[in-house]
């Protein structure tokens, strides 16, 4: 049975998706430009529909008496060289040449939208045809064919807009074509094919709500072309001469130059006016569209989201651990907090009253959340906050020099060379336009003053150290032909490779396999025992912790909660917090059981009920 | 044991390669599986193992060039577009990343109305659904008028998990639907998972890499390696006593949080890998000679 009402809630829905359209709207009509251009597009919209109601003559008829008239009260901006009403003439005039125009802009729009989308959503054998069409149309020099579209099917305003408009498609093609396959795969187009949506309500839902954007941007640039590409046609000569267009009146007014001025200004400033209005609006679109869209978009580099303030309490320490008492303190962070900078000149602040030491040979972890400020104080000992992020409080000392008030140049002199890092993210961090080689050598050359061949012998030698089973292979190879296992092991070997004293690892297992993690972790462990380093590894795998760790800290809204020998903290921890958290670990032991056990214990609790 | 919901046998999926003459890529290679009413099925694996893909073919997602996927009485791999869009409200989906799953300009609402509109209900019953599938999976019931970037990961997953349950479905595939979530954020989300299939009796199809999770979820665990199954069974047998070596090794090289247990199964792991490695050369000894 279909129920009645089934079109209201598909219709209700659409109106909600129109929605978002209408506030794009009521953004632009911030924009003074956008208003202005608007507002002139609409008035000459007007002028075309009603226009020619206006006129008070009728736009070709001839008057010998009248030829090249003054402005009078009869002929208000006086006459042409065949005597013909210059106002009337304007008036039809910008009818044609909208129309002409409009008639380029759809046809464009209806060939480039819909051949884009079904390339773009299908793709298969109608994506290469339609790419080659595109191809052969955007190789073709448009006059020429116009010129020869003339030729053979005579001079009709019509037909060469619409050849033009086929002209012109690819530039809607193109948009809509890549702004498609770029959504086409998005889980949210996924789910609404799984839950039975047909290929006509994905489209026109998750689609075209995309597309209709840039397309709106795209459509005033082509409308914009259409219009002076028609103009040109016309003031060559080659149009329709029983109609009036701007382009003729051009035509009329440049061969009547020197006798009358005038006549060129009218066509002029509408061609001139219409087109900059439009290219106005685009560009207003354009921005407008863009402001939404930068809104959506975050990256792990992005600015920290502010973090609720949390009532200051003590910080829960263990103690029982000796091994380190007498190593030489490397790295001591006392009360270090962050903050970015706002639009407004506040400070939020996303990490507060840190402290922690790191011995030589120490690992300290820095276990918590996502956004408990572990990365951001890993970030700031090697002072590369993002943008707007600075040290808002506190020391970070490092063998006795404090960090935070250090010159960029003094840091960078730290960074690599006594201060290695390795990154979560091997494959982003490796640039892919060099080979694994060069990016390991160049720093070496930089840093240790090394000479190319001695600088390519360790670069081999720490490959190899690292347990890359072909290190001449790989040290030639691009960072796309290796594994992201690999490219973690090439990171490692780089932050090693200048015998650093302090390791700081951000998340360095968490983007890998569970098999590459434990090798991973295996390779970290010798290597920090072998160098003597102390290490800073920020987690949130407490297995990882478990681990590698000496000592760990359990962060949460930027501050440090719980912090102590790891073999003390795991096996009592105190914090209401780090609680929660080794409570939310999955157990071992712990599993559903079989089907029948289940459905047995739900069958107890309803006789129970 | 309760009855097959859907069979899987012999499924081959092959990715055409770009460029004349290039061999297909072939993402599963023979993989047969079953899964019961009322049950959940674990697929654990490492990435490129295929168990995305395997999910992804249930779903008609991924093309199928061979074997079977029969659920209920139908094969889903040569069913037509059509018929296919007719099973919508029997198997559903909850992906990854709440962030890309949920169209970002639309709200909670209307994602949540998009599976009703195949159902042809009225506005009024399908607010009404709307708002019992947000109790279903406790978020507040204003949160239909906001939009995604308003919540937060988990509470995006629990839009995403309501969007499939709005069909009542009998089976939902999961495709590692708690890897992006924190700790506490993954346990509670897999607390509402369980507490789901034991009100409605859906089965899941749960893909994910973490052992842990599966164990924690799962009445029967598949171990797929290079588009292969290479052990399946009993989830207790499968995650605690492996017997295919690759299990044996995914098993041992997840960390325990637990410094001493931890030192110890690092110890098990080297020996293990030892032992295997011994065994390859042996058994590649014996080839040659």
């Amino acid at each position: 049975m279909i129920d009645p009402l089934a079109g209201d809630l598909t219709d209700e829905i659409q109106a909600a998706v129109t929605r978002s359209s209408r506030s794009l709207l009521r953004r632009l009509l911030k924009k003074p430009i956008a208003v202005a251009s608007l507002s002139f597009l609409l008035f000459i919209v007007l002028i075309a529909v009603f226009g020619p109601y206006l006129a008070p003559h009728d736009p070709n008829a001839a008057s010998a008496a009248d030829v090249l008239g003054p402005l009078s009260a009869t002929h208000p901006l006086g006459t042409d060289s065949a005597g013909r009403d210059v106002l009337s003439r304007l008036l039809f005039a910008t009818r044609f040449s909208i129309a002409g125009a409009a008639l380029a802009l759809i046809v464009a729009a209806l060939i480039g939208v819909t051949g884009g989308l079904i390339a773009g959503y299908y793709g298969r054998w109608f994506e290469g045809l339609s790419s080659w069409v595109v191809g052969i149309l955007q190789a073709l020099p448009g006059i020429v064919v116009l010129l020869a579209a003339r030729a053979v099917l005579g001079p009709s305003l019509w037909t060469s807009m619409a050849i033009f408009g086929v002209l012109l498609s690819p530039a809607f093609y193109r948009l809509v074509y890549s702004t498609v396959t770029a959504v086409r795969d998005e889980l949210y187009v996924d789910a609404a094919r799984v839950s039975g949506l047909t290929d006509g309500r994905i489209i026109s839902r998750h689609i075209l709500t995309v597309v209709r954007g840039p397309a709106l941007v795209q459509a005033s640039f082509v409308a914009g072309v259409a219009i002076s590409i028609q103009a040109g046609l016309d003031f060559l000569g080659l149009g329709d001469l029983s109609i009036p267009t701007w382009g003729s009146m051009l035509n009329e007014g440049f061969s009547n130059i020197y006798t009358d001025p005038v006549l060129m200004l009218w066509p002029s400033l509408a061609i001139g006016l219409t087109c900059v209005s439009l290219v106005l609006l685009a560009n207003a679109l354009r921005d407008t569209l863009e402001q939404s869209g930068r809104k959506r978009r975050r990256t792990r580099r992005d600015k920290p989201a502010s973090i609720p303030p949390i009532e200051r309490e003590p910080i829960v320490s263990h103690g029982g651990d000796h091994r380190f008492d007498g190593a030489e303190v490397l790295l001591a962070v006392d009360r270090l907090a962050v903050g970015y900078g706002q639009g407004d000149g506040s400070i939020t602040t996303v990490v507060e009253d840190v402290s922690l030491t790191v011995r030589r040979g120490e690992v300290h972890g820095l276990i918590g959340e996502s956004g408990s400020g572990k990365t951001q104080t890993a970030w700031s000992v090697l002072r590369l906050l993002p943008d707007g992020g600075r040290i808002v409080g506190g020391s970070i000392t490092f063998e006795g020099q404090d960090l935070a008030g250090k010159t960029e140049a003094q840091m960078r002199a730290l960074r690599g060379l006594k201060i290695g890092y390795i990154p979560q993210e091997p494959m982003s961090n490796l640039d892919a336009s060099f080979t694994v080689g060069s990016q390991l050598v160049e720093p070496m050359r930089v840093k240790l003053k090394l000479s190319k061949s001695a600088a390519k012998a360790r670069a081999l030698e720490l490959l190899r150290r690292v347990g890359i089973p072909n290190p001449e292979r790989t040290f030639n190879a691009y960072p796309h032909e290796i594994s992201g296992g690999m490219a973690q092991r090439v990171l490692i070997a780089g932050a090693v490779s200048c015998d650093p004293d302090l390791l700081i690892a951000d998340e360095p297992t968490t983007a890998l396999d569970v098999t590459v993690q434990a090798d991973v972790l295996d390779l970290l462990r010798s290597l920090q025992s072998e160098l003597n380093m102390g290490m800073i590894l920020v987690t949130h795998n407490f297995g990882v912790v478990a681990d590698l760790c000496d000592t760990v800290s359990v962060m949460r809204s930027g501050r440090i909660v719980e912090t102590g020998p790891v073999l003390e903290l795991f096996a009592r921890p105190q914090h209401p917090y780090t609680q929660s958290l080794f409570d939310a670990v999955l157990d071992e032991s712990e599993g559903s059981g079989s089907v029948a056990a289940d459905i047995e214990t739900a069958d107890t609790n309803g006789a129970l009920r | 044991m309760s009855e097959t919901l859907v069979d899987i046998r012999d499924v081959v999926v092959e990715y055409p390669a770009k460029g004349f003459g290039k061999k297909p890529f072939r993402a599963l290679k023979g993989v047969s599986l079953d899964i019961a009413a009322g049950e959940t099925v674990g697929l654990v694996g490492e990435s490129g193992s295929g168990k995305t893909t395997l999910g992804r073919a249930v779903l008609g997602l991924a093309p199928v060039t061979g074997g079977s996927i029969t659920y209920d009485g139908r094969d889903l791999a040569t069913l037509s577009k059509k018929a296919r869009r007719g099973l919508a409200h029997e198997i559903q989906v909850v992906f990854q990343d709440p962030y890309t799953s949920l169209n970002p300009s639309m709200t909670i609402e209307q994602i949540l109305m998009e599976p009703l509109t195949v159902r042809n209900l009225s506005v009024k019953d399908a607010r009404a659904r709307v708002r019992g599938l947000l109790d279903e999976v406790r978020l507040p019931s204003n949160a239909g008028e906001r939009l995604p970037r308003e919540f937060s990961g988990g509470q995006r997953q629990r839009v995403a998990i309501a969007r499939a349950l709005a069909l009542q479905p009998k089976l939902i595939v999961c495709d590692e639907p708690v890897s992006a979530l924190d700790l506490s954020t993954q346990a509670r989300v897999l607390e509402l998972f369980k507490e789901i299939q034991q009100r409605t009796g859906v089965a899941y199809l749960f893909v994910s890499h973490d052992l842990a999770v599966v164990r924690h979820l799962s009445h029967r665990v598949a171990v797929m390696y290079h588009g292969e199954i290479v052990e399946w069974g009993d989830a207790e047998q499968v995650t605690t006593r492996p017997e295919h070596p690759y299990t044996q090794r995914l098993f041992l090289a997840a960390p325990v949080p637990d410094p001493v247990l931890q030192a110890k199964r690092r110890t098990e792991r080297h020996e293990l890998l030892a032992n295997q490695n011994r065994e390859s050369t042996s058994t590649v000894a014996v080839a040659a000679v």
